[in-house]
């Protein structure tokens, strides 16, 4: 993502401390993580000291301070997708991609993340790759549906 | 757009959408809830537009896209109206037999529910057996609705019931109602909606806030996503109506980051209430004013806790404080601050338009109107599922469920998540009931139901959900930050075969500290799967320990 947005985002929020976490999200959701400049950044816009936004940036899951892959791969680890096999799922998906939870590889291809739950549980267990869902997967299926994605 | 100034302009509206629509015209309802959106239930509907774009048929039928349905296992879900037919699994080839049959009034046989067990096939809504026993006075309207447009919901009768508030009933008398019809709590503690409104009420401060709380964190339960997503003006309405009520001026609502759809859908519904003058200043000519804001969680289970979520708000990381004094006196920045689950403010409408004596005519003694079940785990048939408070476990599991997969036996029942319980089979007639449920050690949460299967290991069972709670603890207080570990360490301990003499006395101890002394719900009972596992399948958890030490292989 160019600066150009990431500071459109901060703009829209410059001298509005209580908009810490808006702000976090949609740079998260564009740029997929959050480099520490850019939190700087937040904390001089927003008039919150940088150990505050920091406090908020490594606390959610959902913020990143590393780069993620080129393609987010998630299994749902939610209760009926546990019940459904997804610990297997997961093993799998180990196997293949060599990464464990929260991992990315040195190519970038591949950020692999487990969470819970997506509320899609009757199609679980389920692969989720860059937001697409792979409902009712087998182990056997994964090599299949991440080679998609390179 | 039309800004209503008064009552009776909504209501003229009402007869011009009405007058505008003909019951008669075959209407195609797609669902894109989040189980068949994920079957990808969008190429369905995006197959149904394309062709009636090609053929013309504009004038003859409407296509629309809805929120959940209910019927998750089966999905992609299709409904047609008039007659509420019933298509299960379709597929985008399925379209043009489904556009053919419903111009002529006909059925496509093959895409209709068919009973596993004896082959009858069930067409109409009101004859698929899963939801032949249930009463849909919440999700019913689902299908009938486009979550988008704001005339769908004005349509089946949306805002009636807060044109009568503010036009009929002072908010002292919409606060009474909300009392007799004893609303208690959707969102896991089952506490009197009416009481929690008082409190903020008659707190001394002018500025009062009233939250949606829509976090959902609960493993396994998904139904407050399904009508957040499916008809959020339902639950706007229901909040404006306590918001009036409580004297609030200000409202927000809280939900998943991480639901594009369900964002798409409340963002607009705001809007259009704005539009329509039903937020903002002098609400419908009655002097009355209220905003709403919509606020995310950003990924961590214990911001659905009150005072978290709150902090989160307010932009803070969400930690819970003690609750020495209430979040109804002092919430957000220290003001009154009202706050209730999706499908306890998703029942308000319909308690001021019916009356509390209708829906106490609804449920069990103590717990009334329906719940919300998310029914999963190994289940035929899972999915949103609606019942009248009181109905057996039995009616749920098998007679809507349709039992265990694959044919095994039922083994346990499972309730409310990683801070619930687990009951074994044969306590299936308990009703469904808030304090019945909880004396029995499986309290019902926000309503996540989980059949577990013969082959369930309960010692995995609970291992599994503290390391998801240990991994959504804030680490704020020591207990819970501390103990949740320890609990955790014997537990994986004991799935590996490793358990020794001592580890179930320590188990209890740690539980019992780690619920007395935790400073918010998530560590109080973090321990609450294990007590319930303790009280029905200890031997099982002894059998752990004996293994071992014989020398023989545990699992």
């Amino acid at each position: 993502m160019s600066d150009k947005t990431i500071d459109s985002i901060i703009e829209k929020y410059r001298g509005q401390p209580g908009s810490v976490i808006h702000a976090l999200v949609e740079i998260q959701h564009e740029n997929h993580w959050l480099p520490r400049d850019v939190i700087h950044r937040v904390a001089d816009a927003l008039e919150v000291p940088f150990a505050q936004v920091m406090q908020i940036a490594s606390f959610y899951k959902a913020f990143s301070l590393t780069p993620k892959g080129r393609h987010e791969v998630h299994v749902c680890t939610g209760m009926t997708c546990h019940l459904r096999g997804a610990p297997k799922l997961q093993a799998k998906v180990e196997e293949l991609t060599g990464l464990k939870d929260g991992e990315t590889d040195a190519d970038s291809r591949f950020t692999f993340e487990t969470g819970a739950c997506l509320g899609s549980c009757s199609i679980g267990p389920e692969l989720i790759v860059d937001g697409k869902h792979y409902g009712r997967m087998t182990p056997e299926k994964v090599a299949d549906v991440l080679k998609r994605y390179e | 757009m039309p800004k209503f100034q008064s009552a009776a302009e909504l209501e003229k509206f009402r007869a011009e959408i009405l007058s505008s629509r003909d019951p008669a015209k075959p209407c195609i309802a797609v669902c894109a809830g989040a189980a068949c959106a994920g079957m990808d239930s969008a190429a369905v509907a995006a197959a149904f537009l394309a062709a009636l774009d090609q053929q013309k048929l504009g004038d003859k039928l409407e296509v629309r896209t809805t929120g959940c349905h209910g019927y998750c296992e089966k999905g992609p879900n299709v409904v047609i109206t008039p007659g509420d037919i019933c298509y299960f699994e379709v597929q985008p080839t399925d379209v043009s037999e489904i556009i053919a049959a419903a111009l002529k009034g006909e059925v496509v046989d093959r895409l209709v529910y068919k009973d596993p067990g004896t082959g009858a096939k069930a067409v109409h809504m009101s004859e698929v057996p899963f939801y032949k026993h249930q009463m849909r006075l919440l999700m019913g309207d689902n299908p009938k609705i486009d979550p988008m447009r704001i005339d769908d919901y004005l349509a089946v009768g949306g805002y009636a019931a807060l044109v009568k508030a503010l036009t009929e009933m002072t908010p002292d008398q919409v606060l009474d109602e909300v009392k007799k019809a004893n609303l208690r709590g959707r969102g896991g503690g089952g506490f009197p909606a009416g009481s929690k409104w008082e409190t903020t009420k008659k707190a001394p401060e002018k500025t009062k806030y009233v939250i949606v709380n829509g976090h959902e964190g609960e493993s396994a339960a998904f139904m407050d996503r399904a009508m957040l997503t499916g008809n959020p003006h339902k639950i706007l309405e229901g909040l404006i109506i306590g918001a009036y009520a409580i004297g609030a001026q200000k409202g927000f609502m809280y939900t998943r980051h991480d639901m594009p759809l369900l964002e798409k859908h409340v963002r607009n519904a705001l809007l259009q209430a704005k539009e329509y003058g039903l937020l903002g200043e002098n609400i419908l000519g009655s002097g009355f004013a209220f905003e709403c804001e919509l606020h995310f969680d950003v990924g961590i289970f214990v911001s659905g806790e009150s005072s978290a979520l709150m902090r989160s708000i307010e932009g803070h990381a969400p930690e819970p404080r003690p609750k020495y004094i209430r979040t109804s006196v002092s919430g957000i920045w220290d003001k009154p601050s009202n706050l209730n689950n999706v499908e306890t403010w998703a029942n308000v409408p319909q308690i001021i338009s019916k009356g509390a004596e209708w829906f106490t005519s609804i449920g069990s003694e103590r717990s009334k109107g329906t719940k919300l079940i998310s029914l999963s785990g190994n289940v035929v048939n899972s999915g949103i599922v609606e019942v009248p408070m009181g109905t057996p476990l039995r009616t749920l599991a098998f007679d809507i469920g349709g039992g265990v997969r694959d044919g095994k036996t039922l083994k346990a029942i499972h309730f409310g998540g990683a801070m619930g319980g687990s009951i074994p089979a044969d306590l299936i007639d308990a009703p469904l009931d808030f304090d019945g449920m909880s004396k029995l050690g499986a309290p019902i949460g926000a309503g996540g139901l989980l059949l577990m299967d013969e082959d369930t290991d309960m010692v995995e069972v609970a291992r599994y959900l503290l390391d998801f709670l240990v991994n959504e603890s804030c680490g704020k207080c020591a207990p819970c930050r501390e103990g949740m570990p320890q609990m955790l360490h014997i537990l994986t301990n004991m799935t590996e075969g490793k358990g020794k003499a001592g580890d179930l006395e320590r188990l209890e101890d740690l539980a019992e500290v780690t619920g007395a002394a935790s400073l918010c719900a998530l560590g109080k009972t973090s321990a609450d799967p294990l007590k319930s596992m303790f009280r029905y399948f200890k031997p099982e958890y002894e059998a752990r320990i004996v293994n071992v030490a014989g020398g023989s292989d545990a699992k």
